[in-house]
């Protein structure tokens, strides 16, 4: 296999471990005021605090880990493809920076909610100030990701010495719009299923609950996706990827009503990866079609790096990735247990976590 | 100003706002790490709580670092894409090892160790703070090693049909001689920043006669740490000085404002005067002394910046190859003289508690917390210093900053980008310093809530 095709799998790789993991967090992060409501609730929001803390501690061990996969595949596109790396990230200027921003507030808020203020109204105005960086944190590039990847996939203007030649309104057609409500749609979703599994008690009955209701309008609209991807730049082998994402997503919400958490959030995590891999092999052999001429696309070989780098780049990903992998699940497998209201507040009252799964979240 | 102009201030603002908070969080990790080394060792609940403390105050400030490294790693393809497109081939290297061998690291590791108190046997969780503050310093190596190719290219060939850099030895670029004396050089300053930090909120407490036991062994710790850091800036600085004034022999000759070559060059103080190199009202000078800082001579000849303006005329061509000289000449002299103040706060602090002492008047408590801050402007100036004294080049004698900008990124863009940044930026110092305030100040958890051993309860859960 050439070391171009090499690069662009492991890149294609790197975003699925990416969208993957942190798309769960993004969905615990915009179920936030949803699984966790101060008001509205059965119990008035008494719990309200508590049950954010048990969402937030569930990704608390790993969510910052999840986010160096988008680090290392900026990284790996700047070295691998240099071409790809600069009109991409000078071409998405301001949807990029709206990410950032939306990073690094969130990241912030994750380690200073719980630090501020013991108690008081200024402890409830620190908490709530976090709250929504968290939630509007994780929704925006939850949407942007697939405003930018649809963007590729369907290609942008792009002049002979690979300059993007569009502007922001260029990059919000309707099928970009399209394919970030899906992004936003499926990682809810994935959070809801990821939250299922877990936590126990409220939070878990709740999310479950979410999910009867998610699961119509988040299948119409990855089906609907993944169908008008496939009709503008559809390949026949992705046909099959594409297959494998419908059925593993259906698979996923229908083990999730049954009550599996854990096949459902196989089905969902299955069906990221499948998008993921149907989205890269549409792109294939480019990186960044141009709709202005086909003559001016970035190609996996008119954007890439010397054979000599690409070569040094694959024994450093040869020889650590497996490392990374084995400790990155090494610790998804000591967080394990499933988080509860007295775990991460022991003054809590008992009951709830074998509560019967209807009494509140059925409200 | 136009997107050239901006997106140099942009770069230079989230840049040393970036690294206020990085060599803080390379120095306290292993500052942690060493505590609750004795603790393990010890078994004295003194160490658990002051890992503890100091602990807390650590994620707080390594949270603004992580956020604010993600903008760096967007940044030269969103604001320097030519710079991206010409370099990318060597420069991205080091980046995406960066990512894979270091960022991983220490973010997972820390996770397990933030979340992993009840969870992992002692020695194991001991293993995560080291391994996270490991992660930190080949994350610095890395980066220093792309910021040393800039400095100093090797190990690359320019391909004659693009035009552009290409790596033909990896192994040259992670062994630059540039980066391996600037490697030890920023892991020393950081460690100076972490032991006077230690000490600066160590003295704090000992000041109000508060946990006196814990503090007192805390800021002797932060001493000991910060002096043996200061000698190894100054020794290191030392050799950096010699291979940047044979590499960059321009920057050296900026760093001293010395326009006529030299020799014996005495370096100045402080000058009164235009700056710009023309008249000079009054200096105080030392003999001897940039000759020796630059050649390790004290008769050697130091190149002055119209000779070495006039060589790179016929190498380069026509066109301006002198730095902002009043820039150069401050930043320069004020990273010595904060390095050095620094220093000396270590050793009059290490001699005035030395043998159970405690300086009984409000001094040295002030002047330790005053000088928490030495280290981080010595840290601001030496990067400025270096970053600026390369100009007008980005990577030294190959590509000129203002042909590296992004052509298709408009001006009203950049505006936009340098002002949120600029505004949250602002934001979020005055929060996370409040916060760091706050905790420092509250002190250490008291001595009782060790965890019972049937209901363990995460100390750092969020």
């Amino acid at each position: 296999m050439e070391l171009t095709t090499v690069w662009f799998t492991l890149i294609a790789v790197l975003w699925t471990g990416y969208f993957v993991l942190e798309g769960f967090d993004f969905g615990v992060g915009v179920l936030l005021p949803v699984l966790a409501p101060r008001r509205g609730a059965a119990d008035g929001g008494a719990h309200a605090d508590t049950d954010r803390r048990v969402m937030i501690n569930s990704i608390g061990p790993v969510w910052d880990g999840n986010e160096v996969w988008l680090l290392v595949a900026g990284g790996a596109t700047f070295a691998a493809f240099p071409e790809w790396y600069a009109t991409l990230f000078s071409g998405f200027y301001l949807p990029l920076l709206l990410i950032l921003v939306a990073l690094i507030v969130r990241g912030v808020a994750f380690e200073y909610r719980g630090k501020g203020p013991a108690s008081g109204p200024e402890a409830e105005r620190w908490r709530r100030n976090w709250d929504r960086a968290v939630f509007w944190g994780s929704l925006v590039p939850a949407f942007l990701w697939g405003v930018a990847f649809a963007n590729i996939v369907r290609g942008v203007p792009i002049d002979a010495n690979h300059h993007f030649t569009g502007n922001l309104l260029t990059l919000l057609n309707p099928y970009a719009l399209l394919g970030g409500l899906t992004t936003l749609a499926v990682f809810t979703l994935h959070g809801a299923v990821f939250l299922a599994l877990k936590t126990d008690g409220e939070v878990r009955w709740r999310a479950r609950a979410l999910l009867t209701r998610l699961a119509a309008p988040v299948a119409v609209l990855a089906a609907a996706f993944l169908a008008v991807t496939q009709i503008i730049q559809g390949k026949p082998l992705t046909w099959v990827t594409a297959a494998v994402a419908a059925v593993a997503l259906l698979g996923g919400i229908a083990a999730g009503l049954r009550g599996r958490e854990g096949w459902a959030f196989t089905g969902t995590a299955v069906a990221i990866a499948a998008t993921v891999a149907t989205l890269f092999g549409d792109l294939w052999p480019n990186v960044m079609p141009s709709t202005t001429d086909t003559a001016h696309s970035l190609t996996v070989h008119n954007a890439a790096s010397s054979p000599y780098t690409l070569e040094v780049m694959t024994w450093v990903a040869v020889v650590f990735t497996p490392v990374v992998l084995g400790y990155q699940a090494w610790t998804y497998w000591v967080f394990r247990r499933r988080l509860t209201r007295q775990a991460v507040a022991p003054a809590e009252p008992t009951p709830g976590a074998g509560a019967a799964p209807g009494a509140e979240a059925a409200r | 100003m136009n997107a050239l102009d901006l997106s140099r201030w942009q770069f230079g603002i989230t840049t040393v706002y970036h690294f206020i908070f990085v060599p803080l969080t390379i120095g306290l990790s292993a500052l942690v790490a060493g505590m609750q080394t004795a603790w393990h060792r010890t078994k004295n609940p003194l160490y658990l709580r002051m890992t503890r403390f100091f602990g807390k105050l650590f994620l707080i400030n390594f949270a603004m670092g992580v956020v604010t490294g993600i903008v760096q790693e967007f940044q030269f393809g969103m604001n320097w894409s030519d710079y991206s497109r010409f370099v990318g081939d060597v420069f991205g290297a080091p980046l995406a090892m960066e990512g894979l061998l270091a960022f991983f690291l220490e973010s997972t590791f820390l996770g397990l160790w933030i979340f992993g108190w009840d969870r992992l046997p002692p020695r194991l969780h001991l293993a995560t703070i080291w391994l996270a503050s490991i992660g930190t310093m080949l994350s610095a190596y890395f980066i220093l090693a792309a910021n040393s190719w800039m400095q100093h290219p090797v190990g690359y060939r320019i391909d004659p049909e693009t035009g552009r850099a290409e790596l033909t030895s990896i192994w040259q670029v992670l062994t630059n001689s540039t980066a391996l004396v600037t490697f030890p050089h920023v892991i020393f300053a950081a460690l100076l920043t972490g032991g006077l930090f230690v000490a600066g909120v160590g003295a704090w407490h000992l000041a109000r006669r508060r946990e006196v036991p814990l503090f007192r062994r805390a800021t002797r710790a932060g001493l000991v740490v910060s002096l043996v850091a200061a000698i190894g800036v100054t020794v290191s600085g030392d050799l950096q000085a010699r291979v940047m004034t044979e590499q960059q022999p321009m920057k050296m000759a900026a760093a001293e404002a010395l326009y006529e070559t030299s020799a014996p060059a005495s370096f100045s103080l402080f000058t009164i005067g235009s700056l710009d190199g023309g008249e000079e009202l009054w200096s105080l000078r030392v003999p001897h002394v940039l000759s020796f800082m630059a050649t390790g001579e004290p008769d050697g000849t130091v190149e002055g910046v119209n000779d070495v303006q006039r060589a790179y005329e016929q190498r380069y061509g026509p066109g301006s190859y002198t730095p902002v000289v009043p820039v150069t000449y401050w930043t320069f002299r004020l990273m010595i003289g904060f390095g050095f103040l620094a220093g000396l706060l270590a050793v009059a602090g290490l001699w005035l508690t030395r043998r159970g002492r405690l300086p009984s008047g409000p001094w040295f408590h002030r002047a330790a917390l005053a000088g928490i801050a030495l280290p981080f402007l010595g840290n601001t100036m030496g990067w400025i210093f270096t970053e600026m004294g390369r100009q007008p080049w980005v990577v030294m004698g190959l590509m000129r900053t203002r042909d590296g900008v992004s052509p298709d990124v408009s001006t009203g863009e950049v505006v936009a980008s340098l002002t949120v940044f600029t505004v949250l930026y602002a934001v979020l110092a005055v929060v996370a310093v409040a916060l760091m305030a706050r905790h420092a100040r509250k002190g250490p958890p008291p001595q009782d809530q060790a965890p019972a051993a049937d209901e363990p309860v995460p100390a750092f859960s969020y």
